[in-house]
């Protein structure tokens, strides 16, 4: 027998880790105090958050909640602390209704009610309406969401972009509902027509006599209905819009609409067919070669010209459109990420068991395309929703829009980091909660290697 | 000489070609760009025959078989598979692929689909089966294929024979006239092998019309009733596996077995 040969007659038993590398002290000899370096950097470390803390905590904690004006808040803050250097919470606690709202009236059918003095007759708390479609706004994606959600929410889910807009400007209801008789219209048509009119020839019918309905048709038969059973809201202008509801507006319409349009656009970029190539590429290089900014002010002053002379097309839905077009053009790149990182044997297989195009995509491609782009998709919704903050340059009341105009009374004169502490909080909260649902996502849909 | 395929005895009872054309390919060529990849390519398989394809690596006999059900696109002469002739006609093309059934050699699961998924999406899809029925089907296929007890686990989660068996089941839950296997044990480790082998003989014994590319000339001793040997884009040579193995008449034939069962 060779020195090299070997036979094992026993296996070995499983063995509990050395104590070393376990338990507290082995997790801090392992990751804070490896080696002198190490240790040095730890300790620096905790000196720097130390030092950042101290001057953070006192300012935050310390703070003055009751007072008139800045100069009364320093006031008291020299009386009692014998410094400035505190918050003064006392502007939220002014103007935070305003900068959640903007200008938007607490009682709609009584205008010069106010929160702290409601209308006698009033029954509804005040803020009805936005705080309604926030709410409603969760019941609509929570069985888009969640999938233990009982299905039948998703009622829910169809009616809300027609209810939202209703419930927010007010007006007749038969508008929204017409409005969404014409989508059931382009529906109807595209899918029973095929057996008459082929494929291509039901699509083109649809989106006609949809067109022509949302045109011609709808506004007089929204009208018509109106004045035999006449439901409405009392109308709220456009230019109350403000606040926090401002930026969640425009930020939910554009994340909903964007991510249609940017499977639209990454599928048409991967096309064969050369025109519909073309006009998605020349969309999407041209949106992401424009900065946002140049959009909202084409928005805001320069696509009145076009319109016929005499239309006023809302200003909040004209930034509403682009900032979805602006989304939708980063939406369709990072699903084409996605679509690049499926191995083609995916369409292969598809393609053998003779699932056609739009199958092949919804059932196949599609699910696992945007599995591999969530954390793009996500990234690219919170930088939508943050981005939302640039309507302020061109006028409109967001948040940071209405911390100026805050700053320009002369009680809050010169107050700054309270307005942005404020601001920054309510837009963390909202983006810390879409990227901790898009890592629950990815975890959720986790299906084995590969 | 490689070992057999499978060391049981195969039931020939069923194996039996008929007369009937399943599929003819006439004078059929391919091009990659500028490169001639398949020449003037003449085939008639007749329904129950079980075909395989053999060559060198880049002899075009993966791109032949992926021509028949139009996962690649010829440029010249005609194919036609049970009746149909392939042509640029998307609903003519879909209808040829949900009767032809292609196993690959990376199987080309669903990854985020249960394998239970797997198996009825097709026929649910494309066919218009009821649900419950093609769930039915598919545990058929299932069992069929000797993995019943794995239904709702997901692709990621079987080894590689269990997932190549798994998109066999897939193909015959669309109960296809023809299957087509596209180097099915390639990427599988030995002790593998057999199993898919195994279920692709029970599936030959039942009487399927099958092309197979593959390297297991065990296989294509036993149960191919045809080897066609492809080189440089072309049929050099067919003939029943007996004599093509004992008396190979071309060169490259006697080259290429050769250096493939020499050791």
């Amino acid at each position: 027998m060779s020195e090299h040969s070997f036979v094992r007659t026993e296996m070995l038993p499983e063995q509990a880790p050395p104590a070393t590398s376990i338990g507290v002290i082995g997790w801090m000899r392992e990751n804070l105090f490896s080696g002198w370096l190490n240790s040095t950097l730890t300790v620096l470390s905790i000196l720097f958050i130390y030092y950042v803390l101290s001057g953070v905590i006192p300012w935050t904690f310390q703070s003055v909640w009751n007072a008139g004006s800045l100069t009364e808040c320093r006031e008291i803050m020299n009386a009692t602390w014998g410094d400035t250097h505190h918050a003064c919470w006392a502007v939220i606690k002014d103007r935070w209704l305003q900068l959640l709202y903007g200008f938007y009236p607490p009682y709609p059918a009584y205008p010069s009610a106010t929160v702290s003095t409601p209308p006698p007759e009033g029954w509804l708390p005040s803020y009805f309406r936005p705080n309604l479609a926030l709410i409603l706004l969760f019941v609509a994606l929570a069985p888009v969401l969640f999938g233990r959600v009982p299905r039948q929410l998703l009622v829910v889910t169809a009616a809300y972009p027609f209810l939202m807009p209703w419930l927010l400007w007010g007006g007749t209801l038969w508008v929204p509902v017409m409005t969404a008789v014409g989508f059931a219209l382009l529906f109807g048509i595209a899918k029973y027509g095929q057996s008459t009119l082929g494929a291509l020839g039901s699509i083109i019918a649809a989106a006609v006599v949809a067109l022509v309905w949302w045109l011609f048709l709808s506004g007089p038969v929204a009208g018509l209905f109106a004045d035999i059973i006449p439901i409405r809201l009392p109308v709220v202008e456009s230019r109350a819009f403000g606040g926090f509801m401002l930026s969640i507006l425009i930020g939910v319409v554009a994340i909903g609409i964007s991510l249609p349009i940017g499977i639209v656009l990454a599928l048409g970029r991967q096309s064969d067919l050369m025109i519909v190539k073309t006009l998605c590429v020349g969309f999407i290089e041209f949106i992401r070669g424009v900065p946002l900014i140049t959009l909202l002010f084409v928005a805001s002053v320069l696509l009145n010209y076009f319109m016929p002379p005499g239309t006023n097309f809302d200003i909040i839905m004209r930034v509403m459109i682009m900032v979805t077009l602006f989304a939708s053009a980063y939406m369709a790149e990072v699903i084409r990420g996605g679509l690049a990182a499926l191995p083609k044997g995916q369409y292969e297989g598809a393609d053998s068991l003779g699932l056609n195009y739009w199958q092949a995509q919804r059932l196949i491609i599609m699910p696992q395309a945007l599995k591999i782009s969530i954390p793009g998709i996500v990234s690219t919704f919170i930088g939508v929703f943050k981005d939302t903050t640039l309507v302020s340059i061109i006028g409109l009341l967001d948040p940071i829009g209405l911390s100026q105009s805050i700053r320009a009374n002369q009680e809050w004169n010169g107050i700054y980091w309270e307005l942005f502490a404020f601001i920054a909080l309510l837009f963390f909260i909202c983006c810390f909660g879409m990227s901790r649902y898009s890592m629950w996502l990815e975890r959720k849909l986790q299906t084995g290697h590969r | 000489m490689s070992e057999l395929a499978t060391d049981r005895n195969i039931d020939r009872s069923r194996m039996q070609v008929s007369d009937n054309v399943a599929i003819e390919i006439n004078n059929m060529n391919k091009w990659y760009g500028a490169f001639h990849v398949l020449r003037d390519i003449d085939l008639t398989v007749y329904e129950g025959e079980r075909i395989v394809i053999a060559g060198p690596s880049g002899s075009g006999k993966s791109t032949l078989i992926r021509c028949i059900n139009a996962l690649e696109e010829h440029q010249k002469g005609s194919i036609t598979v049970d009746g149909t002739v392939l042509s640029n006609d998307l609903k003519n093309i879909d209808k040829i692929r949900s009767e032809v059934g292609m196993v690959f050699q990376h199987f080309n699961l669903f990854p985020h689909l249960t394998i239970l998924e797997n198996c009825t999406l097709a026929p649910i899809w494309v066919r218009k089966v009821p649900r419950k029925e093609a769930m039915e089907t598919a545990m058929h296929f299932l069992e069929k294929v000797k993995i019943p007890e794995q239904a709702n686990k997901y692709p990621g989660q079987l080894s590689g024979g269990q997932q190549q068996r798994v998109a066999i089941a897939r193909s015959l839950c669309m109960r296809p006239k023809i299957m087509l296997f596209d180097e099915p044990t390639s990427a599988l480790d030995p002790e593998m092998i057999k199993e898919v082998l195994d279920t692709m003989i029970e599936l030959a014994e039942e009487g399927m019309t099958m092309l197979c590319v593959t390297h297991e000339m065990g296989f294509a001793r036993q149960v191919a009733n045809r080897v066609i040997f492809m080189d440089q884009g072309q049929i050099v040579e067919q003939n029943e596996p007996e004599e093509f193995f004992n008396n190979p008449k071309s060169d490259r034939t006697k080259l290429f077995l050769s250096q493939i069962l020499g050791h």
